[in-house]
């Protein structure tokens, strides 16, 4: 088992090297000056401009060698230094963006986690069951075919417009002041559950489908054969069948993760939520250097981090990596 | 020639399969012969806008007066175009590097499992961030091509693991006794036993690259010219269609979309039922 950590524990520490370098070089490389395209967006002022240009060349600090560019850029990540938001008021880039994220996790977790459990409960539970099946699979199909923003969209008009019952943009009422009170908290769950139910509605089609898919699999199993033909209760083969079948789940969840994020930013951008989605449309029509770099290391670190959970997560489920000493995986 | 015909069998009584190749068929039509009959360019300015759809404009018009029609037909397009460069350049990636960690093992598995586990890691839309906020001009297809060089791990995961139980068959080892040179084993003895299976995987890259393309052009990553279907809801958002209500311009879009991907799916699931003898229904 040490083994297996200290393997996975190298990719991702590799991994976030790569992400940052990444995030460094391509403003570096790329045709044309990025102080010069900003600056360009400032030249109505020659003072001004001259004050942001020694800004700008003190935080890329071009004139120095790449190599120590390189290492200021590590130095100022640890200090939680991503430079300045040039659009959303000067303020700094760390700042502007943890106080987005609340609002991504309120939506993302209870929506990834709600959908997993209740969707591979009930593909299992659909799976092998004819008439059932029938009816309950080519609605999976079409959900988990839907774009997330779409659905947001569609969710919105209806409820939003066409009923008229539930607000469609922000987080909360722009009245209201955000505080600890019932009548916040259910402002602010009006507005939460529209971005929330797109996401939710999308993603529990897709982990249906999978777990029905993975339990016709595993009733075929020799194992399966094995235990109806002892007489063992239908029941009984099914939970077997359960706990095989979950756990390619829990691999198809982090290979999905990147999916679902850009999904809730495009969700975000629907309904005008104020998280990382929301800020990262503004940066990107307004070309603000510092927050994109900010809000793509957020992403990736957030994945990753999500990544290091589900791998524990596996390992507890998992009888066979918790018991091998040597940590051979397949 | 008999193994053939009994795939052709199950393939045509497979309602499934038949549903969704239907469905897509009438929109791979709808792209190639759709902008013929469109009376307008998909980005002019051709009539009233805020307009319901009429005799005259079939979807109604947008805001500004352009074709909804016309631009669900020609965004067609560019979402096939994506679905196939994108799906299709996921799909090699992830058979080349499956094959050869599976095959090779050892050493060269170790590094290409190490690269696999980083693109996973890195979702599309963080390196088309990047790209796209220096790259002021961008087409389609180079939206597509970084579509395909970040989706593929999966498919390299699973062509690896089927490779592995693979390699070890009698038929391998003598393919390998007798000296058989490592890619004509691969692509000679490997690839046939498996190739509904990268068939399959090839749908399921194309649907998933659709689905990719239109979250980015929504968020503003999209292509810089032309149109697309993710394109005409970023406009249709950013100009309050649904605060206004105007219902013909949010649904065509995302129908397409939804009917495109779901069809895919949906073949990709009778195909494993055509395939695999044991999920067919008894």
């Amino acid at each position: 088992m040490g083994a297996y950590f200290r393997r996975k524990i190298i990719i991702y520490l590799l991994t976030f090297v790569f992400a940052v370098t990444i995030d460094w070089m391509i403003p570096r490389f790329m045709p044309g000056n990025p102080i010069t395209n900003l600056l360009s967006r400032f030249s109505t002022r020659s003072d001004t401009t001259e004050v942001i240009a020694g800004y700008l060349n003190e935080i890329y600090g071009l004139d120095k060698s790449p190599l120590r560019q390189y290492v200021a850029f590590w130095a100022g990540l640890f200090r939680g230094d991503l430079g300045v938001s040039l659009y959303v008021t000067g303020a700094p880039v760390t700042r502007v963006i943890t106080r987005a994220l609340p609002f991504d996790l309120a939506l993302l977790i209870p929506a990834i986690m709600l959908s997993y459990i209740l969707g591979n409960k009930f593909g299992a539970f659909a799976a092998r069951k004819k008439k059932l099946d029938g009816i309950v699979l080519p609605i999976w199909y079409v959900l988990t075919a839907t774009p997330y923003m779409w659905l947001g969209i569609l969710l919105a008009w209806f409820f939003g417009v066409a009923l008229d019952v539930l607000p469609i943009a922000g987080a909360y009422s722009f009245s209201m002041v955000p505080g600890w009170n019932w009548a916040f908290i259910w402002d602010f769950l009006k507005h939460w559950i529209l971005p929330f139910s797109s996401l939710f509605l999308v993603q529990f089609g897709g982990w249906a489908i999978g777990m029905r898919n993975m339990i016709i699999y595993e009733l075929e199993a020799e194992y399966s054969r094995y235990l109806e033909s002892l007489g063992a209760s239908s029941t009984l083969v099914r939970r077997y069948a359960y706990k095989n079948a979950v756990l390619p789940q829990i691999t198809g969840l982090a290979l999905q993760l990147g999916v679902i994020v850009a999904g809730a930013l495009a969700t975000e951008v629907v309904f005008s939520y104020p998280g990382i989605g929301h800020l990262l449309k503004e940066a990107i029509m307004n070309q603000d250097y510092f927050l994109i770099q900010g809000c793509f290391l957020f992403i990736i670190v957030g994945v990753l981090l999500a990544n290091i959970i589900l791998d524990i997560a596996y390992i507890m489920i998992d009888p066979r990596i918790r018991h091998t000493a040597g940590g051979e995986t397949v | 020639m008999k193994t053939k015909n009994e795939f052709l069998y199950f393939a045509l009584r497979n309602g499934r399969l038949k549903v969704g190749f239907c469905i897509l068929s009438f929109f791979i039509l709808l792209a190639i012969f759709g902008p013929l009959f469109a009376k307008h360019g998909p980005l002019d300015y051709a009539g009233p806008g805020y307009h319901p759809p009429s005799k005259e404009f079939w979807l109604g018009t947008t805001t500004f007066g352009q074709d909804v029609f016309s631009q669900t037909v020609y965004g067609l397009r560019s979402t096939f175009l994506v679905g196939l460069v994108a799906g299709g350049l996921a799909t090699f990636l992830g058979i080349l590097i499956g094959f050869i960690a599976g095959y090779r093992g050892g050493m060269v598995d170790e590094l290409l499992n190490m690269l696999t586990n980083i693109v996973t890691v890195i979702p599309t839309l963080a390196l088309l961030l990047i790209v796209a906020a220096y790259l002021p001009y961008r087409g389609i297809l180079v939206q597509s091509i970084f579509i395909g060089l970040t989706s593929w791990p999966w498919a390299a995961r699973a062509i690896r693991a089927q490779t592995f139980t693979l390699r070890t068959r009698d038929f391998v080892d003598l393919a390998r006794i007798t000296g058989m040179r490592p890619l004509k084993i691969i692509f000679g003895e490997i690839a046939p036993n498996m190739m509904s299976y990268l068939f399959m995987t090839f749908i399921l890259q194309f649907g998933g690259a659709i689905l990719a393309a239109v979250t980015l052009d929504f968020i503003g990553l999209g292509p810089t010219q032309g149109i697309s279907l993710g394109l005409m809801m970023q406009n249709a958002v950013l100009w309050s269609a649904i605060q206004l209500g105007m219902w013909w311009w949010l649904i065509p879009p995302g129908v397409a979309i939804t009917a495109i991907v779901g069809a895919l799916y949906f073949m990709n699931t009778g195909l494993d039922e055509v395939f695999n003898p044991k999920l067919r229904e008894l």
